[in-house]
């Protein structure tokens, strides 16, 4: 008898190839879309374990987990992709609480007839910017769902990490007196994917500011300042989780409208649909909370890392029971920042 | 009621089209409301059609308007009649 | 950006601040009306009443397209996204208003509807361009600004003999709502009128001189932003003081006596008066509204899909007739606030960001609480 010769597999053809029902079976079509082209883009020791759940060594203290779905549309922006935000979101979601984000978990979501070379594309960019944060993803899974059930693609990551000791960082610790900082320019992610959208397409020099935070978010930890409070304001912008971290502290707010740091062409292009940057969607920001003697400390602190430059020092937290956030406008007049009704909608009037 | 920005034209683009600039952020325009519309004038923009042309002495003299001193000749009669 | 950031100055503003409160006479009330919607959000938006004297109190006039849309409207564009299967397209304000069996533009859209937001009248003509076999329908709002784009894709759909494409006609008037708040008690407390800035581009000053002359009420037209609108308050203010009623010109940089006449001759082509129309609020008011004229008839979706109009009261317990017609203030109203919010819009003025009640929730509720700072 003969050897049995190794079965030819055709690898799979990024350029032309689309997704199919068989990539979602379990079976080997699915087998090799996850060894040609996640795994080969994502590799790391814990991913070649190649079992149902990654074994990760022991972690040495409280563990911060947290998770997040991604189903941005467009896909591809100004600045990143689904992929790289669906890294950068859940670490920060780790990293505001205090907590050095260590591992990831990703799960895509596919609809039938998606490109390959875009799903190349964006688990390519994924590892890039799980690279680069320093922060692997151990483990995933892959289902297909028939055509028009899906996005293309929708992405969940979780992500694990270990609270610092000695820190507690919560939205409820908010004090009157404390003050707002804003860790740069606001607006910029979700004006980035508005000028790709359909029926409103314009040309700005505007990019999404999609980043991972721990660095920067370590750094300001690092300076001793008194923080209470950190947050990313994704949707609803800077207004919404103010209101939020106003709400879950009892307390009340006022802002000075000619600190907060905004780039032009955002503020145009808000200017062009009738929106309010305060409202609009960002990415690779923050808004920290901290005792009013430290907050300059701070700010210093912020400054010295790259993704702090900007920083700048928006406001107080103020004794009301009402919470509410107010502001004072470059025109010396007061005014609220209300929570966001609904979805901000470009306007005519 | 009626949303409207004013934008630079920086480039036509058929007859009765443009694509204006607002602090870096382009976009094509009509012109079939206005006439006599050239590149660097400024229009005034709603709902994707200029609809007037932004006259750049009036708004200089609305600027100066302003910072005008209140009603001095009120305040003169004031002083002029403390010193009777 | 030219010609917004220097009429935002702050420093600009406290010298005109300083002007009208010189100004302002001991004793005399001056109750203005800003009539556009657009005017009303930017004084919230900026806190701009902080910044006047006490005797100066500016009261919120109907200028809002949406708001005084009437519900019966809404319906229509409903039926025809839900019933008649066509693309139906809209600015994005009208998407959020509460319609009739508790549906709205946006829900009809998760109920299977083709619902699409436009930014131009012209996108919609694209739309109809590009699905021939679909009938796109362009639900069409707003006062004088806002009807010549509607006039040009009018006029383009005929040129390219487009035989899927109509227009719902709810283009307003300004003047026939000035006429109307002047006939009810609350216009005769009015010592003038802020005129709004971007329709009077396309109409001039001219057809606000019957106001200072019949009904002796200054008028001054206000550019869009808050120097603009605190400027042409210290020419009302001065205008009072000097028993002036006249039309004055704040916006100069944009309007003129007789405004952007192409855009007006456009329009005299394609649309004419209808008898009356009905404005949510401000009940039935005779020659304040435009349909297609017969030549164009065929764009007309009223007549296309033979829209019969049915008037939908408003709750019983709204005020929205008397704020839009300045008698009363937002908080007088028994639901403002707690039932009636901007998630639950019962009435006109919640309906859109710069109705009086919107504009006031969302901006400036919180005057009505006192508030300790730390």
């Amino acid at each position: 008898m003969g050897e049995i010769k190794p079965g030819y597999i055709r690898t799979l053809d990024i350029k032309r190839g689309r997704v199919d029902m068989s990539h979602g079976s379990g079976g080997r079509a699915m087998a090799q879309l996850i060894e040609e082209l996640f795994a080969a883009a994502l590799g790391n020791e814990f991913l070649a374990q190649g079992d149902d759940g990654a074994l990760l060594p022991p972690a040495n203290g409280r563990l911060v987990m947290a998770t997040d779905s991604h189903v941005v549309s467009p896909l591809f922006f100004p600045g990143g992709d689904i992929g790289c935000l669906s890294v950068h979101g859940t670490i920060n979601d780790v990293a505001v609480m205090g907590a050095k984000p260590l591992y990831l978990s990703a799960s895509f979501i596919l609809e039938e007839g998606f490109p390959l070379i875009d799903l190349k594309r964006i688990v390519d960019s994924m590892a890039q910017a799980s690279i680069e944060a320093g922060v692997p993803i151990v483990t995933g899974d892959t289902k297909v769902v028939e055509q028009g059930k899906g996005d293309g693609v929708f992405i969940t990551t979780t992500g694990v990490g270990v609270a610092r000791e000695g820190i507690r960082l919560s939205g409820s610790l908010a004090r009157p007196g404390d003050k707002i900082l804003l860790s740069g320019t606001i607006g910029d992610h979700g004006m980035a994917i508005l000028s790709k959208r359909e029926g409103l397409a314009f040309e700005a020099p505007i990019v999404s500011d999609t980043a991972a935070l721990h660095g920067l978010i370590a750094a300001m930890l690092d300076s001793g300042a008194a923080i209470r409070t950190l947050r990313d304001p994704t949707r609803g912008g800077v207004a919404t989780t103010l209101n939020e971290i106003a709400k879950q502290s009892h307390v009340g707010m006022m802002l000075r409208e000619a600190a907060i740091p905004v780039n032009q062409p955002v503020e145009a292009a808000c200017e062009f649909l009738g929106l309010d940057p305060l409202y609009v969607a960002n990415e690779g920001k923050l808004i920290a909370i901290c005792a009013p003697d430290d907050a300059d400390k701070l700010l210093a602190a912020m400054h010295e890392h790259p993704l702090g430059q900007q920083a700048a020092i928006v406001g107080e937290v103020l004794e009301d029971a009402h919470g509410f956030v107010q502001m004072t406008t470059r025109m010396g007049g007061r005014r609220i920042v209300d929570w966001l009704t609904g979805e901000q909608l470009p306007r005519i009037c | 009621m009626c949303l409207a920005i004013p934008a630079r034209v920086e480039e036509m683009t058929g007859a009765d089209t443009a694509i204006v600039n607002l602090g870096g952020v382009r976009k094509e325009i009509s012109l079939a409301l206005v006439e006599d519309v050239a590149v660097g004038d400024y229009v005034i923009v709603h709902v994707g059609y200029a609809l007037q042309k932004l006259d750049p002495e009036e708004a200089e003299r609305t600027l100066l308007m302003f910072a005008e001193m209140g009603d001095l000749d009120e305040l003169r009669t004031e002083l002029q009649d403390s010193a009777l | 950006m030219k010609y917004i950031d220097e009429f935002r100055d702050g420093e600009l503003a406290k010298n005109i601040s300083a002007n009208i409160a010189n100004e302002a006479r001991d004793g005399q009330q001056y109750n203005l009306m800003e009539f556009c919607g657009g005017h009303t959000h930017a004084i919230s938006r900026y806190g701009l009443s902080d910044l006047l004297p006490p005797q100066v109190t500016m009261i919120h006039g109907p200028g809002c397209p949406v708001c005084v849309l009437p519900i019966g409207r809404v319906d229509h564009a409903i039926k025809l996204a839900l019933e008649h299967d066509v693309i139906l397209c809209t600015y994005g304000d009208c998407l959020r208003v509460p319609a009739s069996e508790g549906l709205s533009l946006l829900k009809a859209k998760a109920r299977g509807a083709d619902v699409r937001m436009v930014y131009s009248t012209s996108d919609a003509i694209k739309l109809a361009q590009a699905n021939p076999e679909k009938q796109v329908v362009f639900f069409a709002i707003g006062f004088e600004t806002t009807t010549p784009p509607t006039a040009v894709a009018i006029q383009q759909a005929q040129r390219l003999g487009l035989k899927n494409f109509s227009v719902i006609c709810n283009h307003v008037l300004t003047p026939a709502a000035m006429h109307a708040i002047l006939a009810n008690e609350g216009g005769a407390r009015l010592h003038g009128f802020v005129g709004p800035a971007h329709v009077s581009t396309v109409i001039g000053s001219r057809p606000y001189e019957v106001f200072a002359n019949d009904y002796k009420k200054p008028v001054v037209i206000a550019g869009f932003e808050p120097l603009d609108v605190m400027q042409a308050i210290l020419m009302l203010v001065r205008q009072v003081n000097d028993g002036r009623a006249e039309v004055e010109n704040e916006f100069t940089r944009a309007v003129t006596r007789e405004g952007n006449l192409k855009a007006q001759a456009l329009v005299d082509e394609i649309f004419e008066l209808r008898d009356e129309f009905e404005w949510r609020g401000l009940g039935t008011i005779p020659y304040s509204a435009l349909k297609l004229k017969a030549a164009y008839a065929e764009f007309d979706a009223e007549l296309r899909f033979g829209l019969k109009y049915q008037s939908v009261p408003d709750n019983k317990a709204c005020e929205c007739g008397a704020i839009l017609r300045g008698e009363k203030r937002p908080q007088q109203c028994k639901i403002f606030g707690t039932v009636c919010t901007p998630e639950n819009p019962v009435g006109a003025c919640m309906v859109s960001s710069e109705g009086a009640c919107a504009a006031h929730y969302t901006y400036g509720r919180f005057k009505d609480i006192a508030v300790m700072a730390a």
